[in-house]
């Protein structure tokens, strides 16, 4: 029988190469979050968050300590610069992400998890760290990582620093940072406690490279304020649960956090009031809002624009400040007085500098701070620095990420090898993003304890709360094998081979058939395709 | 307490989180292809990806079993340009007009085969459907044949350069209503709604739906092959040639269509309207408008012709006053 039409045979078009109609072609591209970039210890948190939504713990923990030592400490302590950048924020609310992370924090301590093994290593070298607040630590635990053998010595009876002696325990339980420091030295770090490191020199001999880590331990003292009810925020927040009862009102001279650490602890130690007196007004304070909230609520009361005259008798003497143009302040010849118990000082603390009378050619600024070039090395052959007593905003996150990056400066001065230079990875900023992919979703709130006491204000997430939290996360920049490309191509030119944790997770462009449209690129939720120039 | 919570993953393809019973065959690794790469679409076609989205999942609604009717128009032309065939499923195109008599037709043959469980799916563009195909289609219904007819709406007949069609939105310039007079563009007050006037056949199943929302044009699909007899589906397919819109904004153009009230996504049964898809808070019509070259003269030197605009914005307003698009509180389809 004749054919009564023309008959063609099923996918004859795949001989028809669409592709070379293309002027642009997409391309798998990580970018880095927005949160990413802003930690200072340089998490990924959008990698673990990715694995806490899947409810991977372990990994998404492990994750973590790739940077950071100490997810417990730092989903407590760490003021988050992560949430400040999250694209989330601009969508309805920033992702928690301190509470997923105390989240992990804590159940690897529950659950006893361990670092990665170091490898043994035939060129290992003998590394001295002074110091062990976060960033010496932090550096112990890189080096230590990389294979090298790590000692460190401390002068306290305790190891943590700030995070043991300034932090107070109601936002971080010494159990927990306890817990993460012997996880720690069961690397096999060495901790020498008790030791007061005087002479550098006769210190470091033995050991291939040192990192200094001392913090900012000398507190600014007024000239003409003194006396027995004078102290200083770092006196009294050193063994705050072991000190002996406050009364009445209790001054705080300063704005800054460790003010308003001063402030609840002495509320704590039973001050009937907490003032805390200021010579700015109250827009200055340095301290966190989240800090000057929660000191709010618990009825400490701010005294702006007061400077300390003079203290005797029991008796501040105020002078009432007057804010001028360009922020700066006048006095308004007025004064005041304020009948007090105590007065605690929370001015600022120095670097001390004794450590380097025989190193001159070691700068500091008149503060301490000692200089360091971008690999936090002085200039003494061997000698780096870093965390408080280097120039830096003066948080855990940044001292840690000091560490970090010094063990790393110090693993390349070692060998004698150059540091690798990070690759340049464009940001996901928000307008890299198709929303509409997203459901708003409202944030989980930390439940929280009775105020009155040194025990933990804040309580760590559930599992489900720390899951459904994970999951708000955008995850930007980072392909979340959504399938939204490989369904909106008009030319089914992406193909599915889930096996390779390659850009795309294992999706790939058929570059025979793509035509260059951009629907993949403008769709995708989290900005993970590029459409780039073909060239002509 | 939180319930288990995807705040990404519900409107995309796939859900890398959720059982595979929740994602759409479009996310599926071994989905039918139906419409297979090497087709000469436009790039960032919408009518390419809505035939895909459509037949694989009546391929997967019917295992299989299904033959596709095409009537004349850019799918078809594009699809089937001799010798080469994009389809990987048994297809057959005969003319512009009568896409529904030959679906009657097949699906007559497959009874007197003894094969009627391999259905029929009817297909064509807006100017095949609403304008010279009308006649079949409606008989088509009255006679409640078992095919299923999709429209894809591209709002012209788009294959022979844009010529406007009785599915053209008011006010869009195409080469019969060009940007001259008083009134540029589509006239106000022209134009049908195929998917109410199959509704008033009271055939088994309508609906509207959008390559915007593949989740709802899925289940749109399934439903519709869960019945016998007509059924018609209206499919809104943006058309970067002939609106004047960047290939890769096709299903922003889409979603605004849908989101505007413009294009409302309803489904009826038995000639009653059984669900509306609800949008939250509806965008202006400017915004839909906005970026498609057709519209343009709306937006002119002058600044945005207020009184045009607002008359779009009335028709979509009573589309969402018709179909109830605006839940009430709490109440989302
Ligand atoms: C009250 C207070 C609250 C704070 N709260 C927060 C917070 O919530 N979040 C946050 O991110 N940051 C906070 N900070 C800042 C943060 O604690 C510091 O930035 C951080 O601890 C600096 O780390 P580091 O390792 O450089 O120094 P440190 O933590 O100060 O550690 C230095 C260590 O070196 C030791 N040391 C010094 N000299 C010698 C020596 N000669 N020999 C041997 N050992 C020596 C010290 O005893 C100490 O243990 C707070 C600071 C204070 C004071
Ligand atoms: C009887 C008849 N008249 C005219 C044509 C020419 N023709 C082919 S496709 C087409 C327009 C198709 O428009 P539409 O149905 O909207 O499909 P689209 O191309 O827009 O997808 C026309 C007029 C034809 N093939 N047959
Ligand atoms: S949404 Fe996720 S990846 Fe994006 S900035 Fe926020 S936490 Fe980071
Ligand atoms: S659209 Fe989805 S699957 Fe595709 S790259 Fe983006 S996140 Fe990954
Ligand atoms: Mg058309």
């Amino acid at each position: 029988m004749k054919p009564f039409a023309i008959t063609l045979d099923p996918s004859t078009s795949l001989q028809n190469h669409t592709g070379s109609w293309r002027m642009q072609r997409p391309v798998f591209r990580r970018l880095i979050s927005p949160c990413n970039k802003a930690c200072p210890a340089g998490e990924n948190i959008q990698a673990w968050l990715a694995l806490a939504e899947e409810r991977k713990f372990f990994e998404a923990w492990q994750e973590i300590v790739k940077n950071n030592p100490f997810p417990a400490c730092m989903g407590r302590a760490c003021y988050h610069f992560c949430e400040k950048a999250c694209n989330r924020a601009v969508f309805d609310e920033t992702v928690a992400i301190h509470c997923v992370e105390r989240f992990l924090g804590d159940k690897a301590i529950q659950e006893g998890w361990a670092y990665p093994a170091p490898p043994q290593r035939a060129d290992a070298q003998k590394v001295l760290v002074i110091g062990a607040g976060p960033s010496g630590l932090s550096a112990a635990y890189h080096l230590a990582l990389k294979g090298h053998h790590v000692t460190v010595l401390e002068r306290q009876a305790e190891a943590g620093g700030m995070m043991r002696y300034g932090i107070p325990s109601y936002r971080l339980e010494k159990e927990t940072l306890r817990a993460e420091i012997e996880r720690l030295l069961r690397l096999g770090v060495t901790l020498q406690l008790n030791t007061d490191v005087t002479d550098l020199a006769s210190a470091r001999q033995g050991f291939a490279a040192c990192y200094l880590a001392l913090g900012a331990w000398k507190p600014r003292q007024l000239k003409d304020v003194q006396g027995p009810d004078v102290m200083t925020a770092l006196d009294l927040l050193k063994e705050a649960q072991h000190a002996s009862p406050l009364s009445g009102c209790v001054a705080v001279y300063g704005g800054g956090n460790t003010a308003f650490d001063a402030a609840r602890t002495a509320k704590r130690l039973g001050a009937a009031r907490v003032v805390i007196v200021y010579r700015n007004t109250a827009e200055h304070f340095s301290a966190h809002a989240e800090e000057i909230a929660l000191a709010q609520q618990e009825n400490i009361e701010m005294l702006p624009l007061r400077v300390i005259r003079r203290f005797s008798e029991k008796t501040l003497e105020l002078d009432v400040m007057l804010p001028e143009k360009e922020g700066t302040l006048s006095p308004s010849g007025k004064t005041e007085k304020l009948a007090v118990t105590r007065l605690i000082l929370a001015i600022g603390q120095e670097v001390e500098t004794t450590l380097f009378k025989d190193l001159s050619h070691v700068t500091h600024a008149p503060d301490g701070t000692v200089s360091v070039d971008r690999h936090f090395a002085t200039s003494e052959p061997g000698l780096f620095a870093g965390g408080d007593m280097i120039p830096s905003s003066r948080t855990i996150t940044e001292a840690i990420g000091h560490g970090k990056n010094a063990a790393a400066a110090i693993d390349a001065y070692l060998s004698d090898s150059p540091l690798p230079t990070p690759d340049k990875i464009a940001t996901a900023t928000y307008d890299k993003l198709n929303t509409h992919y997203y459901e708003h979703a409202q944030k989980s709130e930390e439940q929280r304890s009775n105020a009155k006491t040194f025990h933990e204000v804040f309580k760590t997430f559930s599992e489900q709360e720390a899951v459904y939290e994970a999951r708000r996360c955008f995850s930007c920049g980072n392909c979340f094998m959504c399938d939204t490309c490989y369904g909106v191509c008009p030319d089914n030119a992406i193909c599915k081979h889930r096996t390779s944790n390659t850009p795309g997770n294992g999706l790939a462009f058929n570059y025979d058939y793509c035509k260059g449209c951009g629907l993949c690129a403008r769709e995708c939720p989290c900005g993970h395709i590029q459409m780039e120039q073909e060239e002509k | 307490m939180h319930k288990e919570f995807y705040p990404k993953g519900v409107k995309t393809v796939g859900n890398r989180l959720r059982d595979p019973t929740f994602h759409t065959v479009q996310a599926q690794e071994n989905r039918p292809n139906a419409l297979t790469s090497g087709h000469r679409a436009c790039q960032g076609c919408g009518e390419a990806l809505g035939a895909r989205y459509v037949i694989d999942a009546a391929v997967r609604a019917t295992e299989g079993k299904v033959v596709v009717v095409n009537a004349t128009g850019c799918l078809e032309v594009f699809s089937s340009q001799s010798p080469e065939s994009a389809w990987q499923v048994p297809w057959v195109h005969s003319l512009f007009g009568n896409a529904a008599a030959v679906a009657t037709g097949v699906a007559a043959a497959m009874r007197a085969k003894g094969t009627p469980d391999i259905r029929v799916v009817a297909q064509g563009g807006d100017g095949g459907t609403t304008d010279i195909g009308f006649g079949a289609l409606s008989g088509m219904f009255e006679r409640a044949d078992d095919v299923l007819y999709v429209c894809y709406d591209n709002e012209a007949y788009m294959n022979t350069g844009v010529q406007r069609s009785s599915a053209t939105p008011p006010a869009a310039r195409t080469a019969t209503t060009p940007v001259a007079g008083q009134a540029p563009g589509n006239v106000f007050g022209t134009g049908k709604s195929v998917p109410k006037l199959a509704l008033a056949h009271g055939i088994a199943y309508v609906a509207t739906a959008s390559i915007a929302f593949l989740h709802d044009l899925e289940a749109k699909v399934f439903r519709a092959m869960s019945f016998h007899g007509a059924r018609y589906l209206h499919v809104h397919v943006p058309c970067p040639l002939g609106w004047g819109t960047q290939p890769e904004d096709t299903l922003v153009h889409a979603r605004n269509a849908v989101y505007s009230g413009m294009f409302p996504l309803f489904e009826g049964e038995y000639g009653h309207v059984t669900r509306a898809f609800h949008i939250e808070n509806p965008i202006p019509v400017e915004m839909y408008l906005k970026g498609q070259r057709r519209f343009a003269h709306l937006f002119g030197k002058d600044g945005p012709n207020a009184e045009r605009i607002q008359a779009l914005q009335a028709i979509a307003d009573a589309h969402i006053a018709t179909f109830g698009l605006v839940a009430p509180q709490g109440d989302h389809a």
